[in-house]
């Protein structure tokens, strides 16, 4: 009998959950916030959800194809990317740009760098800030129930005040998803429950941010202006859903505090100094742009090796 | 008098400077906004281009090796300003349009690089057809960068509307992103061409890859452009 055996490289010991599991339960995360946004905006926000899924899953496929790679549209991750870009659309936005930002996200940022896991960006931002930067007038066209108006951050941003309980709620203005704080807090207990996200990284988003607005945001410690700042805008989505993303925030523990803080302060600045009302987006993709960084400098030292400095 | 002809072909097709040699990027991605922009720098700098090779190579011989780059500085330099007051004199909408990246030509590293590694070597003709060959290089990728980045982000190519006006522009193309994604899709199709040729059994060295490849492995032009890569690293 052969006793030899062969010792793999790490890791040994896998647990049953893939890829395909997490990302399913990030779809049913969302769904409260696709839910409300539908509730919210009427039919137009069902179709524009599909169409952005579609045209994202489809990229994949025919990307795929064409190159001769094995198929991944089955892990569910395109769906994902799909889907998050649609609750980050407003509702008034013409078809062709659900499917201009579908194909950006997943063949330019996604396919392109390698596939899940391999882009140094998330997909969904990427491509939200891509269409922003091109149809910056499409892309801020607000509207709800067939009115038009500033976003509760906007109407924040002019130094006027905002109805915070209806934005805790979502009875407001904004992009699909993104206006219901409840359906996205209920979406993320959901995930953290399952293990899937922890709180590293919205917690020390959050909190930064909210220290920062505190001590040097216009209105000081005011309650009703912090609570409005956190519930409007990309903040809880982005917090929960973006920054959270596997392949695009740093891999150490220490590196994720700083990740958090890094997009803490940059949402700040964007929003309280920037031309935009919203900040939330360029945040994050530019967070993700320094993990490499985070990364290098929060290594953890190995066991019995010392730290070079 | 083959070697003109070569010349020019090599500054055109074989060691383009902008997707081959990838030299002189900033006004490659900053003037490209429009087809006019780009064919105006591109045509600036292959006068500086032809006219600096041709002084430096008459005076290849008297300048001493030791300060050789500032004498190429000064001659440049020279050309550039030249250049700029007629430019401001005559073409003022073009003058307004490149604003500061004209006195920048002084720095452009294909000239630097051309100077160094082909003028200071090689007599006056070659040297004039060097310079003018790498230019028109320039220029025909500048203009194709700036013609298709007009397409995306205006429906426009030489301010004549080409796209039906149901077409909304993506004005990220003429802004700073754009010009990355063009000159990354361009290279890819160049280097796609190239492939594509190898995998047919085609000779495709008059195409080459761009610096990817290691100087090591890059055939008789190696040093030429290991030293342009060092001044581009500068």
């Amino acid at each position: 009998m052969n006793t030899i055996r062969k010792v793999s490289s790490t890791p040994h010991v896998r647990g049953k959950v893939t890829t395909n599991h997490l990302m399913l339960a990030v779809v049913t995360a969302l769904l409260p916030a696709c839910g409300y946004g539908i509730y919210n905006f009427g039919n137009r926000a069902l179709w524009i959800i599909l169409i952005t899924v579609a045209s994202a899953v489809l990229t994949e496929l025919f990307y795929e194809l064409l190159c001769k790679r094995p198929v991944t549209i089955g892990d569910f991750s395109a769906v994902v990317t799909g889907l998050l870009l649609a609750l980050n659309l407003p509702v008034s936005v013409p078809w062709w740009i659900c499917v201009v930002g579908g194909i950006f996200a997943i063949l330019v940022v996604k396919m392109l760098f390698g596939g899940l896991g391999q882009n140094f960006m998330n997909p969904a931002f990427g491509a939200r800030c891509f269409l922003l930067i091109s149809f910056t007038s499409l892309m801020t066209n607000f509207e709800c129930d067939a009115y038009t108006g500033p976003t509760p951050l906007a109407l924040l941003k002019s130094g006027e005040t905002a109805n915070v309980y209806d934005m805790i709620l979502g009875r407001c203005n904004g992009t699909i998803g993104e206006t219901s704080m409840i359906a996205i807090i209920l979406g993320a207990c959901f995930l953290l429950l399952l293990g899937v996200i922890d709180l590293r990284v919205p917690g020390s988003y959050i909190v930064s941010f909210v220290i920062l607005l505190g001590m040097f945001g216009p209105a000081g410690f005011d309650f009703n202006y912090i609570v409005a700042h956190l519930a409007g805008g990309g903040m809880m989505l982005g917090a929960f859903f973006m920054a959270t993303d596997y392949v695009t925030r740093p891999v150490t523990v220490n590196g994720q505090y700083v990740y958090g803080m890094i997009l803490g302060l940059l949402t700040f600045f964007f929003r309280i100094y920037g031309s935009s009302a919203e900040g939330v987006s360029y945040a994050i993709i530019i967070g993700n742009l320094l993990v490499p960084l985070i990364e290098k400098i929060t290594r953890p030292r190995a066991f019995g090796i010392r730290r070079k400095m | 008098m083959n070697k003109a002809g070569e010349r020019l072909f090599n500054g055109l097709v074989k060691e383009n400077p902008t997707f081959v040699l990838m030299l002189g990027m900033c006004p490659t991605l900053a003037v490209t906004t429009s087809a006019v922009n780009g064919l105006g720098m591109g045509l600036t700098t292959t006068v500086v281009l032809a006219l600096s090779n041709v002084i430096i190579s008459l005076m290849r011989n008297i300048i001493p090796d030791k300060v050789r780059i500032p004498a190429f500085i000064v001659v440049i330099a020279t050309f550039v300003t030249l250049v700029e007051l007629l430019l401001e004199g005559y073409l003022p909408s073009l003058y307004e349009a490149l604003g500061i990246y004209i006195p920048l030509i002084v720095v452009n590293c294909i000239i630097l690089g051309r100077a160094e590694s082909y003028a200071s070597k090689n007599p006056v003709i070659p040297s004039l057809f060097d310079g003018l060959g790498m230019g028109l290089g320039f220029s025909v990728a500048l203009t194709m960068i700036g013609a298709l980045r007009e397409v995306l982000g205006a429906g426009e190519i030489f301010g004549y509307r080409v796209l039906p006006a149901s077409y909304v522009p993506f004005s990220i193309f003429v802004l700073a992103p754009g010009a990355f994604f063009v000159l990354a899709c361009l290279t890819a199709i160049q280097n796609a061409v190239k492939l594509w040729g190898e995998k047919k059994g085609r000779d495709m060295s008059k195409i080459q890859s761009g610096c990817g490849n290691d100087c090591t492995t890059c055939g008789h032009s190696k040093e030429a452009a290991c030293i342009k890569n060092e001044q581009e690293e500068k």
